[in-house]
């Protein structure tokens, strides 16, 4: 204890003590942040009933209403097609846990067998696109350059050059492309969900849409994609390299610095 | 505590406790300043096998260094320039960048190292005082420059032969003139440049994904397209100069959500045409929000609501994006009515 | 290596070290400068070495500049790529753009070497950056130093603005961004600006001159005039040795410290290459602005996330927060939205450059200063100085305030409107908030010096009461915690003289006068511990 009360004084004891705090402070964040996953529904676990429209009458009439009329809570369903739902669903987004600026990306729910059933149920309202297949989706072949220019055109104002997501207006976002399913682009890019405009196969067709799937195969997977240069430092451009390079560029020298200037070890003193 | 008044050329502010570090005033001062400490010895200073120690150490960072430098050697010679290696954390990375830069590092800072060592442990560590000397010349040696200043003057005649001098000024402040011509020819004059882009009546608008033109059922609500106009190239020569104002984007937007009179007009049944280059500082702005209608631009986030005639509703940019006439050719494409009616992309002093 | 000693004995035999020295003293009378500098001493203080951490990056990005431009072509000329690099194959891109491809790609330790050249950089400027506040909070840049900060502060600009010329040289969708965005400024520029672009760009936007014409701006102009200032710079931190921190035996008079050779001969040689080390340490483990992953500029393209470099992302901010004011008058347009922050960014920038001749107009101060200050011991300084980076860092937070939204959640207009009301309140409340801790610290020295300092040993005495030990501080303690000054304000004194006749008192007095008050006046510090009181207390109760 005395030892404790002593250092207590010491000149660095304030330094350690901050430290403490915001690691404190940091931990508590943590725990209380709102975690992006979402509870499983049990109520869809416990479904046994087979048709989409009993599951639809479950998971999203609430908000969608009951023949998905659309209500204040959600929009019309009527024309949206399967691949919106495809989309929303296979992604987690649907169902909504809460409103908010924009419906994020979280653990799906419904299995794929839920989602074609529902798919189907919201088709037969009306005529809208249909879930890609593998065919369309598959980028196997495509021309990646070309892939690159289309992104760069079409894509990359906001989800940034490899995809990296991007901020819109008044808490709206882009979300980051890292490692999404071919499919789940694909379908992005035909129904564009929630405030992405859609780019349809007459102006962009299907080709393009490969190429663009392969691009982003090429650049952001995580599995596969090179970074010549080393760390990517989240590939956001130069406020990620500023930081990095303030922290442990020049926070590394004033270390070095601080080792120069210091004074040698006296033989007497402890 | 006395106070003064505002000096007109300075004397020192008063001094509380006046007194110099150093000069002890009261003999029993106790701030005083007690000096510079008694040198302390180090350990290397006393015990030799630990200078011995320290030395090695210093040789041993010197030995990494040139091994380092080998190493930088050999994985030039050795690796090939595009192999790619995973390493934790930093991911897939070029070994050559990798195995260079680390050799480098090691090759540099071991020196570094290694001589402030050196430094530190076995060169002298005894403080040395110097003495500051003023700076200022004594007054003796100011007295003198002045003089000679003068005596230079005078012989010179400066002050006496006007015309001499007066022309003199003259043709300094003349010559540099030929240099400001010279620049004459860095580029051409404004004149309407920034007032004209590609776009003319019956112009279709070609989609950039595909480079055919495009049909009015092409462009579903909610969706976004890019066009330019027809006839330009990629491979044209100033293709970069006339892609840089003629960029166009295309939405549609439900014709009763569509605010501004004209620019429902100038729309296609809600297929409203603007120019893609922001009105701020001409970034090519295009984070369209489809249910908004609003259009973000990733520079300096200037909004714009595209079913209110490109009005601005956030961010600095100054005025409406200006929008383009279309309208359906006979055989069903899309075209423009006409070049933009404003000048497109920033404002400029001329554009009134 | 014996250039020190110059014996007369033996000529013709000495050694060849001493023979060279002889040859050069003959022609350029080096002895002279020798014995002057051999052995000139250095005070230790790790801070003191954060310019050197500026001049080794400027030698780093000046030795790897020239290796890059062996490799770089300054083209617009189009292309189509067919190197390695698959994403961009069958890609126009400019030739600039291409032959970095080539650099990162085909030419071996091209890449390091680039990385280390950008890497360099930011770390220079943060570097002087970092310096320049140094200098600033303890007071440096005082009489006689005020022209060697302005050298500095003109290395700072330039700087700023070869970064940002040789950012933009690849010619990639980041940096043609950056020159789209340097091109609607001088269009904001009233009456000239159109002409100014004109010229500039060799006509419109983009054309094919602008990256031929910044590569020479950026790797001779900036470039050579920086060298010159360096050298400016440098002779005269030689020429008025280095000031250093109040202390035992330190005073204005002297400079306690190691000498030259070996001491600093050895330190600063042997931090190049720690500098160095470490430049190249962070090349082989982090990407920087990989090109390749941005693409070739066209002006239709861009993307999210567009940002210059860290320097100039508080004049990104000033733009960003700006309101869109645009005035059209008799047939011209007023680009108030581009043009104001534009005016503002030197502002900012001369409100620290111009700094040490405001403090010294107020404070009537014109005597040498080689003792720095303890940052609390002038706390006016220091809360402008703390100000000042609130200002700036506030519009750092605007120049990336789309990367702030997504990765804390946050909407952007929040975010702008927060820097826009904190570019106002921030320095205010810095300021206040600064200068109160200052006279706290102030406080608790006094407190040091007069009861000493608390051990954190509680001991009990007979009568049951607990106190703490304090420990009397040692002697050098006392006299650093002692030593500064604490002079009094000017004041404009009566306004009528002894005779009843009216003075005429200048408003430029008056203003300095209510300055002068708010640097020394009532407030702007606590009295320092005098002799008196520390006697009274010690031989009163030892311990309190």
């Amino acid at each position: 204890m005395k030892k404790l009360s002593a250092r207590r004084r010491h000149p660095l004891a304030a330094v350690v003590v901050l430290l403490f705090a915001l690691a404190v402070t940091g931990g508590l964040y943590a725990a209380f942040a709102p975690a992006d996953k979402a509870k499983a529904d049990d109520s869809a676990q416990s479904l046994t009933i087979e048709e989409g429209k009993k599951l639809y009458a479950v998971g999203c009439a609430t908000c969608h209403g009951t023949g998905g009329q659309g209500s204040t809570d959600g929009p019309s369903l009527v024309g949206v097609g399967s691949a919106a739902v495809d989309f929303q669903v296979s992604t987690g987004r649907m169902p909504a846990q809460q409103p908010g600026a924009q419906v994020p990306k979280k653990k799906r729910i419904y299995s794929d067998a839920d989602i074609e059933k529902l798919s189907a149920y919201i088709a037969s309202l009306g005529p809208g696109p249909v879930t890609p297949t593998k065919e369309q989706y598959n980028p196997e072949g495509a021309d990646i350059a070309k892939g690159g220019e289309l992104f760069r055109t079409n894509c990359a104002q906001c989800h940034n050059f490899t995809g990296k997501g991007g901020a819109l207006s008044n808490g709206k976002y882009a979300p980051p492309l890292d490692d999404v399913d071919p499919k789940q682009i694909y379908e992005a890019m035909q129904t564009g969900p929630q405030n992405m405009p859609s780019f349809p196969d007459t102006t962009m067709p299907t080709k393009e849409k490969q190429d663009i799937i392969a691009y982003l195969g090429e650049v952001n997977n995580s599995d596969k994609t090179s970074t010549p240069g080393g760390m990517e430092l989240g590939g956001l451009g130069p406020v990620t390299e500023g930081l990095f390079g303030w922290i442990f560029g020049l926070g590394a020298l004033i270390v070095v610095t601080i080792w120069v200037a210091a004074r040698t070890a006296k033989a007497k003193k402890s | 505590m006395s106070t003064q008044d505002i000096p007109e050329e300075e004397n020192l502010p008063a001094e509380q406790g006046a007194k110099d570090s150093g000069e002890v005033a009261v003999p029993a001062d106790p701030f005083a300043d007690p000096g510079v400490p008694p040198h302390e010895l180090r350990i290397q200073d006393i015990d030799d096998k630990a200078a011995r120690h320290s030395e090695r150490v210093v040789a041993t960072l010197f030995t990494v260094s040139m091994l380092a430098t080998v190493g930088f050697i050999a994985s030039f010679a050795a690796l090939s320039v595009d192999k790619i290696i995973y390493v934790f954390p930093l991911g897939h990375v070029s070994a050559l960048n990798f195995a260079l830069g680390l050799c480098l590092a090691v090759a540099l800072f071991s020196i570094g190292a290694g001589a402030v060592h050196w430094a530190r442990t076995l060169m002298s560590d005894h403080e040395i005082v110097q003495e500051r000397h003023p700076i200022e010349a004594t007054p003796e040696a100011r007295a003198q420059v002045f003089k000679d200043w003068q005596d230079g003057v005078a012989d010179s005649s400066f002050g006496r032969r006007k015309l001499a001098r007066n022309t003199l000024f003259g043709a300094l402040a003349l010559v540099p003139l030929s240099g400001i011509v010279l620049l004459r020819d860095l580029g051409p004059m404004p004149e309407d440049k920034l007032r004209h882009t590609k776009w003319a009546k019956g112009k279709r608008l070609m989609n950039q994904n595909t480079m055919q033109p495009l049909r009015p059922e092409d462009i579903p609500v909610g969706s976004l397209t890019f066009a330019m106009p027809e006839g330009m190239s990629e491979h044209d020569h100033d293709f970069q100069n006339q892609i840089a104002k003629a960029a166009l984007m295309i939405v549609r937007i439900k014709p009763e959500d569509i605010k501004d009179k004209r620019s429902l007009d100038w729309s296609h049944h809600g297929i409203v045409a603007y120019s893609k280059i922001c009105t701020h500082v001409g970034c090519p702005i295009s984070l369209y929000e489809q249910q908004t209608h609003h259009v973000l631009c990733p520079c300096h986030q200037s909004t714009f609501d595209l079913a209110d005639g490109g009005r601005v509703i956030f961010g600095p940019a100054g005025h409406a994006l200006p929008q383009l006439e279309i309208s359906v050719n006979a055989q069903g494409y899309l075209e423009a009515k006409g070049d933009f009616a404003e000048p497109v992309g920033p404002a400029f002093w001329e554009r009134g | 290596m014996s250039t020190t000693t110059n014996d007369t004995q033996r000529r013709g035999k000495a050694p060849a070290g001493e023979r060279v020295a002889d040859w050069m003293d003959g022609r350029l009378g080096i002895y002279g400068a020798a014995k002057k500098n051999l052995r000139k001493v250095f005070p230790d203080h790790w801070s003191f070495m954060l310019g050197e951490v500026c001049l080794y990056s400027f030698i780093i990005i000046i030795l790897t500049g020239v290796y890059l431009t062996l490799f770089f072509h300054p083209s617009m000329a189009e292309i189509t790529y067919e190197g390695p690099y698959v994403p961009m194959q069958g890609v126009r891109m400019s030739e600039a753009f291409a032959s970095t491809l080539d650099i990162s790609f085909e030419v071996r330790g091209g890449l390091l070497v680039r990385q280390i050249h950008h890497w360099a950089a930011l770390i220079f400027i943060g570097g002087m950056m970092v310096h320049m506040m140094r200098v600033f909070f303890t007071g440096a840049f005082r009489k006689p130093r005020e022209i060697n900060w302005l050298f500095g502060f003109l290395l700072f600009v330039l700087g700023v603005f070869t970064g940002f010329t040789g950012y933009s040289l690849p010619d990639d969708l980041l940096s043609g961004t950056g020159i789209r965005f340097m091109q609607g400024v001088l269009l904001s520029i009233p009456v000239i600006g159109t002409y100014l672009s004109m010229f500039l760009f060799g006509g419109e936007f983009p054309g094919t001159d602008i990256i031929p014409r910044l590569y020479s701006i950026h790797i001779l102009l900036l470039p050579g005039i920086m060298l010159g200032l360096v050298v400016a710079h440098l002779i005269l931190v030689f020429y008025h040795k280095h000031t250093q921190f109040p202390g035992p035996g330190r005073t204005e008079k002297n400079v306690v410290g190691m000498p030259l050779l070996p001491v600093y001969v050895a330190k600063a040689g042997g931090f190049f290459f720690l500098v160095f080390g470490v430049i190249a340490f962070i090349s082989a483990i982090a990407t920087i602005n990989p090109i390749w992953a941005i693409g070739p500029y066209r002006p239709d393209q861009v993307s999210t996330g567009a940002q210059p470099d860290w320097y100039l992302g508080f004049a990104e901010g000033l733009v960003r927060v700006m309101p869109g004011w645009e005035i059209n008058l008799w047939g011209h347009t007023l680009v108030l939205g581009v043009f104001i922050p534009i005016v503002l960014f030197p502002l900012v920038l001369c409100a620290i450059g111009f700094y040490p001749f405001i403090e010294s107009w107020v404070t009537g101060d014109k005597r040498e200063h080689h003792l720095l200050d303890r940052p609390r011991n002038a706390p006016t300084r220091t809360a402008f100085g703390v100000a000042w980076v609130t200002v700036y860092l506030i519009t750092l937070i605007g120049g990336g305030n789309d990367l702030w939204a997504t990765h804390f959640h946050l909407s952007i207009n929040a975010i702008t409107w927060f820097v826009r009301i904190g570019f106002f309140v921030g320095p205010v409340i810095a300021f206040i908030v600064t200068r109160r801790i200052c006279l706290g610290l102030q406080r608790r020295d006094r407190d040091k010096v007069l009861h000493g300092r608390e051990t954190g040993i509680i001991k009990r005495l007979p009568h049951g009461e607990f106190i703490e030990v304090h420990e009397p501080l040692p002697q050098d303690q006392l006299h650093k915690l002692t030593a500064h000054e604490q002079p009094q304000p000017l004041e404009i004194g009566p306004e009528v003289d002894e005779n009843g006749v009216r003075r005429k008192i200048k408003r430029s007095q008056k203003l300095r006068a209510r300055l002068s008050k708010s640097y020394y006046g009532e407030g702007a510090y606590i009295p320092k511990a005098t002799a008196e009181e520390y006697e009274e207390i010690t031989s009163g109760h030892g311990h309190h």
